[in-house]
């Protein structure tokens, strides 16, 4: 494979605050006073005297990547990492400060879909305008018209006015007059935050189509875990400005989550030999603490029994960040045995909650144990924490914001059509 | 073969010196020149009730108020040519050339959205700008020469000549003229939002350092080099002589015209390839 786009020590400095005052006699104003030794009586106190060099920053720093031919490259981080700055470089809509980016090929971006509409248009003169925007000429968008018109599915509104297209239609004909540009690398940003869940959906198998059937590659931002999932291969992790990480899509995201989540992974404790039953550990099957949706979640618990005890509970609670009780499970559930004489011993049990059940959020462990008849407590304690991660998750459950709720099963729904007429 | 460093297509690197300038790439835009064209031309008439009838409406009143104060009031010479006439095509040549100006003067503010989300090249807007005008300035142009003709029938002394064959090249030096202050000015507003509200009130001024409202013989000798400096007088007046018969300079100021016309143009773009690399840095 070749490297299409080489990305050489870019670095990018932006200048802060107050760059100018936008208006010239304030400009001549403080150049007057600067001259003279006064203080400018446009800059606010504390920023008086201060070096020029305070006002900037590095939104980029030393940027090296090279990307071949059909990548299907990930990039995330928080916001302000330097990922869109990084991505309006590479679309030629600034220069960086230093170092420099080479392309072979047509380079595409979709930042932001729509932006090049102009409502009093037609659906049709606004596909010319847009491919035209993007690099292509008159010929190229004329072969693509029909394909283009199809798959944003607006074939009956193709000679009206854009203005009278719903956000829905405008969002899909522009995604569609950009997916099928047909360039040699593809800028996209955080445009699966529009449209409805369909769309999105075949929003994401297009661009799947375009980088695997032909070849293409991809760049793609988004804050969305999934989509990344689903769409890329490998993954970059930015971080102030910094490219912190570079790895298969699984790997980059569970690092780039587990970044920003300190938990105690596991909770252990020291025997208490005075007491007949003490809990010696909490943890989860995962090192991080960090579960995807989909993934079932196996929480161990593990004591130790100092001596014989009989009607004996050892219980699990989850509870949500702020207090809301999730559920209580105990060990006799499923076993009403362990009710009976625990022996001497170390013991170690796993609860089994299933995947695809949990909303994504944070949750706390709670564990006890109990001694019924008479009711003696002996551990009742907070354990780990650990995160459901919306990664895994269809789009259509996680889109803005998610479902509410606790709980996000899958529930079936039965229904049938009773009366074929209108009552 | 494919590591050479030659097969790169593009490298993208920092702003380099003053006249890091790519006029070929324009010509791979040539069909965005045209639709932006046809896109500004369309959004005007389709927003209006009486669309394309309001360009040749404008330059009729202007042409009735000039007659009216100037010719009838201040009793402004025209060169002898019917007042209609004079102040009609005064009108319209300097509509062409504000309306070039003014429009690409403001092509950073206007078009900040888009210059923000995709990279063309910047040119391109102020290009179709001027084509744009163009068809304005056709229309206008048809009235002008409807009123020569009707003149020609009732007898006044209006004498076309074989000089009208150089319209096309009048017309190229204005728009380059107003490409050229105009991306000059927008180049400069992406810093300083205050030189938009001189525009208006500067291009007014112009107009009055311009033979549109009075002829270029009527200017008193210690005000003629006024008129040399400023191109639009010789367009103007040579645009009169051509079509109309009357006014005219010499071939001397033509040239001086011609020249600081190609020296604003040169200036623009030089200015403006510098500003449109890093202005979404600064908006």
């Amino acid at each position: 494979m070749s490297v299409i786009l080489k990305i050489e020590d870019v670095w990018k400095q932006y200048r802060l605050g107050v760059i100018n005052h936008g208006l010239l006699y304030k400009d001549i104003q403080s150049y007057i006073a600067r001259k003279l030794g006064r203080p400018d009586p446009h800059l606010p106190e504390d920023m008086q005297y201060t070096s020029t060099q305070g006002d900037r920053f590095w939104a980029l720093k030393d940027i090296n990547l090279d990307i071949e031919q059909g990548d299907r490259i990930g990039i995330i981080g928080r916001n302000g990492a330097g990922k869109s700055t990084l991505l309006k470089i590479l679309s030629r809509v600034t220069t960086p400060t230093r170092g420099q980016v080479k392309i072979k090929g047509r380079i595409a971006s979709l930042l932001e879909v729509g932006t090049g509409f102009h409502p009093e248009l037609t659906g049709r003169e606004n596909v010319y305008l847009n491919g035209a925007i993007m690099g292509m000429n008159k010929r190229e968008v004329a072969k693509k018209l029909d394909e283009i018109v199809s798959f944003a599915g607006v074939e009956k509104f193709i000679d009206t006015p854009v203005k009278r297209y719903s956000s829905g239609m405008r969002v899909r004909l522009a995604f569609s007059v950009a997916a099928h540009l047909d360039p040699d690398i593809l800028i996209v940003d955080e445009v699966l935050a529009v449209g409805d869940a369909e769309f999105q959906k075949k929003a994401l198998g297009k661009m799947e189509d375009v980088s695997k059937e032909e070849g293409r590659t991809i760049l793609f931002v988004s804050h969305n875990m999934s989509a990344i999932n689903r769409l890329c291969k490998d993954c970059i992790v930015l971080k102030e400005g910094i490219i912190i990480l570079q790895d298969q899509v699984e790997e980059a995201i569970n690092t780039y989550l587990s970044m920003y989540l300190s938990y105690e992974t596991i909770f252990v404790k020291k025997n208490d030999p005075n007491k007949p039953i003490t809990l010696r550990k909490v943890f989860l099957e995962k090192e991080n603490n960090l579960i995807q949706y989909s993934s079932p979640i196996n929480i161990n618990i593990e004591y130790q029994v100092n001596k014989k005890i009989t009607n004996c509970t050892v219980w699990m609670a989850l509870e949500t960040m702020n207090g809301g009780m999730v559920f209580t499970t105990a060990d006799y559930d499923t076993n009403p045995e362990v009710l009976g004489q625990r022996e001497i011993g170390y013991y170690s049990a796993c609860v089994n909650i299933p995947g695809s059940w949990l909303n994504s959020g944070e949750y706390v462990v709670i564990v006890g144990i109990v001694e019924n008849n008479p009711l003696v407590v002996h551990e009742r304690t907070e354990t780990i924490r650990f995160k459901v991660d919306e990664v895994g998750s269809p789009g259509y459950l996680i889109r803005s914001g998610g479902r509410r709720g606790v709980l996000q099963p899958f529930i079936n729904w039965e229904y049938s059509i009773v009366d074929e007429t209108t009552r | 073969m494919n590591e050479l460093e030659e097969n790169w297509t593009q490298i993208i690197k920092p702003k380099t010196g003053w006249f890091d300038i790519h006029l070929g790439e324009l010509w791979r835009y040539k069909d965005l020149i045209g639709l932006f064209v046809r896109r500004d031309f369309v959004a005007i008439y389709k927003q209006t009730i009486l669309g394309p009838l309001w360009f040749i409406i404008q330059p009729l009143f202007t042409t009735v108020i000039f007659t009216i104060v100037f010719g009838n009031i201040a009793k402004i010479s025209t060169d002898g040519l019917p007042q209609v006439l004079f102040y009609f095509s005064g009108t319209i040549v300097w509509t062409y050339f504000s309306s070039c100006l003014s429009k690409t003067a403001d092509t950073f503010n206007t078009n900040r959205d888009i210059f923000g989300k995709v990279y063309f090249p910047r040119l391109t807007v102020p290009i179709s700008i001027t084509i744009t005008n163009l068809i304005t300035f056709a229309i206008q142009f048809a009235v002008l020469i409807a009123l020569i003709v009707y003149y020609k029938i009732i007898g006044s002394t209006v004498s076309p000549n074989i000089l009208m064959l150089t319209l096309p090249l009048l017309l190229i030096q204005m728009a380059a003229l107003g490409l050229g202050v105009g991306i000059i000015i927008s180049s400069m507003t992406t810093k300083y939002r205050d030189l938009q509200y001189l525009i208006g009130f500067g291009v007014q001024l112009w107009m009055y350092a311009t033979p549109i409202v009075y002829p270029i013989s009527e200017i008193p000798e210690k005000w003629r080099w006024v008129m040399i400096l400023n191109p639009m007088s010789s367009v103007t007046e040579s645009f009169r002589y051509a079509f109309l018969g009357a006014g005219g300079v010499s071939l001397e100021q033509n040239l001086i015209s011609v020249g600081i016309t190609l020296g604003l143009l040169i200036m623009g773009i030089i200015l403006f390839s510098r500003v449109e690399k890093t202005f979404m840095d600064t908006v």
